[in-house]
């Protein structure tokens, strides 16, 4: 287990050097520091000088990958690939453009997303697999075919939609819950994000899980589990749903660690102010620190997942053991 | 006077069109291929969606066909050629595109939406809602500045269409090579191509696509002078957005044909290859290849309806098409504050997510046929 992994953790040091390469390839070298001052200080009327100006103040003013002036070691050190990329594995995220330290805002804005995250998570799945038992129980019958046109009908409906509907409906014209806005500890202003953000996938996770049931009920299984008399639900809950854990853990632990991350659209429509939001600023603002640093970190947090995913399969599955 | 002008884009679509029917003319023996077409068809779920998508696809080939308009010359000059690139779906939508009233109004309405003075018949002024230019003439309304809504929600089909399909003519080599290849060599060349697609997959997908397409904004807007005009630049950077949507999103299909050809090259027919000496390159084309394609096509058919809808999101995010570019997103976008007017405008959200829809539907119902007649695995199930 234990050699299991640190292994784990060392087959993630290739990868992560692999995202950072590829991000200082996009940011450092097709789009070059000049490029981003000029984005900074306005296109027109730029001087050489106030590129270099910007540069320095924000540390953008060495050479990539060598540095010829620097003496000995700090010839490969005093380069912006250290500064900038390398520095990240030590959750080192520097300062934004606008000075602010990217660590500290980090920490601040991972609550309220995870205020949001984790309720949709956890209720959505629940909602989702049980959906999927109830039209898999009643398989065959116009219920289950009515639930699986609803499914694809709902799967076909862009996502900005149900978050305008449910703002205009819940917020606006039912005056439920407040359209948007957070304040720590105030559930009204969570309900709606989380609604939306559950009825958003419904669509695609149910049938998701119904294709997956309906796959382990034509097993032999679960032909014997009936024989020996067991009831339909006891069938499903237990002898279905424990076969169909290992895909559903597959595609549910994964996401877990990245769920700090937040949502994009959800956090954007509600005002939160979570790393959802944050994120989404940084990309329009082209804060190229912000977005490098919430790239590393979402590759850190899904490597994390895969671990966590094989470690929940030795839970669900006595076969599987971690060597 | 009127002459044709081909944006990249265009080329790209008659190229695909030109591979879309040599394939065909090639396929058109396969009774396999046929039987399984007239079994999509044979469906009505099928024929309906087959027709609904074929209306959509039309009227984005209509809107392929571009044209720019000589402009009443100087005299003594030869006449310049207008800076406007229009299609011929402008053209035959002339009533409703130059139909343009002075901002929102509903549906089929005959007046404005907002109060303005407007001088009675008696001369004395009054604040009411002015007659329209064109009333009646508007199905789905005017948006804010006035411009018919059914007008900008055809012209938003064909950005839909070729973000759907342009991005799997991008993936299609990445996934078709790397997938078939890993699961067919194993051993080192497996590692690597493993390792590639853990890595794009680790980053989050809308960080990556947003972190391309700044750096594509940057250097389009860096060489500016390469572009005359703004329907060139929109159109460079929408094929960057398929290119970018192509390279981030080829993993998922590598993945399928990864582990197919990992069983695939162990069965009879590929080992018999492998003694009769026949080289690695036709093993790969001749005998993998057609044995994947059932995974090729089904996945081709079920990400494209989820392009469409990313298109959407990404255009929201702001690192979608061209803010300028008529699309599905920047219609959304722009309509997004309008249910909190007061009385309400909904019409342009309507009419955007209701084609949009549509589209999506008959696509993921197709894909669905598509599905069930060519994965073995589907077949004698719902």
């Amino acid at each position: 287990m234990l050699n299991y992994l640190i292994r784990r953790v060392l087959y993630a040091i290739p990868i992560l050097l692999g995202v950072n390469l590829l991000t200082f390839a996009l940011f450092f070298m097709v789009n070059t520091p000049d490029d981003m001052a000029r984005i900074h200080l306005g296109a027109k009327h730029v001087t050489a000088e106030s590129i270099a100006r910007w540069k320095s103040a924000h540390g953008y003013d060495l050479p990539l990958f060598i540095n010829e002036q620097a003496a000995g070691i700090n010839k490969a050190t005093d380069t912006l690939f250290v500064y900038k990329s390398l520095r990240l594995f030590a959750l080192d995220f520097g300062a934004a453009d606008d000075g602010r330290d990217i660590a500290r805002e980090i920490g601040s804005r991972m609550w309220p997303s995870l205020a949001i995250a984790l309720p949709t998570f956890a209720v959505g799945l629940l909602f989702y697999v049980s959906f999927a038992l109830l039209l898999v129980f009643f398989r065959g019958t116009s219920l289950d075919a009515g639930g699986v046109v609803l499914c694809v009908a709902l799967m076909s409906i862009s996502g900005l939609f149900y978050v305008i509907a449910g703002q205009y409906l819940m917020g606006k014209l039912w005056h439920w819950f407040p359209i948007s806005g957070y304040q720590p500890g105030a559930w009204q202003f969570l309900v709606m994000p989380v609604l939306v953000g559950v009825v958003g996938s419904i669509g695609d996770s149910t049938r998701f899980y119904r294709s997956l049931f309906s796959e382990e009920i034509a097993r032999d299984y679960v032909r014997t589990a009936r024989a020996k008399g067991l009831s339909e639900l006891r069938v499903l809950f237990r002898h279905v749903l424990g076969n169909a854990m290992i895909p559903i853990l597959t595609g549910v632990v994964v996401v877990i660690p990245r769920l700090f991350l937040g949502s994009l659209i959800i956090e954007s429509f509600f005002g939160i102010p979570g790393l959802g939001s944050y994120t989404i600023d940084a990309i329009q603002a082209q804060d190229f620190a912000i977005v490098r640093s919430m790239v590393f970190l979402g590759s850190l947090l899904y490597i994390a997942g895969l671990v966590l995913t094989d470690l929940s399969y030795t839970l669900v599955d006595p076969r599987v053991r971690l060597e | 006077m009127m002459k044709p002008l081909l944006l990249w884009s265009d080329s790209l679509i008659l190229l695909l069109l030109a591979a879309l029917a040599a394939l065909l003319w090639l396929a058109r023996h396969n009774e396999a291929l046929r039987g399984h077409w007239r079994q999509v068809m044979r469906s009505r779920v099928g024929r309906v969606t087959a027709l609904i998508l074929s209306l959509y696809i039309g009227i984005g080939l209509l809107d392929s066909a571009h044209y720019v308009e000589r402009l009443p010359a100087a005299p003594g000059q030869p006449a310049p050629f207008s800076g406007e690139v229009r299609s011929a779906l402008d053209w035959l939508l002339t009533p409703i595109r130059v139909s343009v009233e002075k901002t929102y109004s509903a549906p089929l309405a005959e007046r404005l939406y907002a109060k303005e003075s407007v001088m009675g018949p008696d001369g004395v002024e009054r604040r009411d809602y002015p007659r329209l230019l064109h009333p009646g003439a508007h199905w789905f309304g005017t948006d804010k500045v006035g411009q018919d809504v059914l007008y900008l929600s055809l012209k938003s089909i064909r950005t839909g269409l070729l973000i759907g399909s342009l991005t799997t003519l991008v993936m299609l080599p990445f996934a078709l090579g790397l997938g078939i290849s890993a699961g067919y060599f194993g051993g080192r060349v497996d590692d690597i191509i493993q390792y590639l697609y853990t890595t794009l997959n680790s980053i989050p997908g809308v960080l990556l696509i947003a972190a391309a397409v700044l750096v594509v904004q940057v250097q389009i807007e860096a060489h500016a002078e390469l572009f005359n005009t703004a329907a060139a630049r929109s159109d460079v950077r929408l094929l960057a957005l398929c290119g970018i949507l192509g390279v981030t999103g080829w993993t998922g299909l590598a993945r399928l044909l990864r582990a197919e050809s990992l069983k695939l090259r162990e069965l009879e027919f590929v080992l018999a290859a492998r003694a009769f000496g026949v080289g690695h390159g036709r093993i790969l084309l001749r005998h993998l290849l057609p044995n994947v394609m059932h995974l090729v096509l089904i996945t081709v058919v079920l990400d494209f309806s989820g392009l469409v809808l990313a298109e959407a999101v990404l255009s929201y995010v702001g690192v979608g098409v061209d803010p300028g570019m008529i699309s599905f997103g920047n219609m959304i976008n722009g309509a997004r504050l309008e249910l909190a007017r007061e009385p309400v405008v909904w019409w342009q959200l309507a009419a955007s997510f209701l084609f949009m829809f549509v589209l999506v539907l008959a696509a993921n119902l197709f894909a669905d046929q598509v599905r069930v007649a060519l994965d073995p695995k589907s077949r004698g199930r719902a």
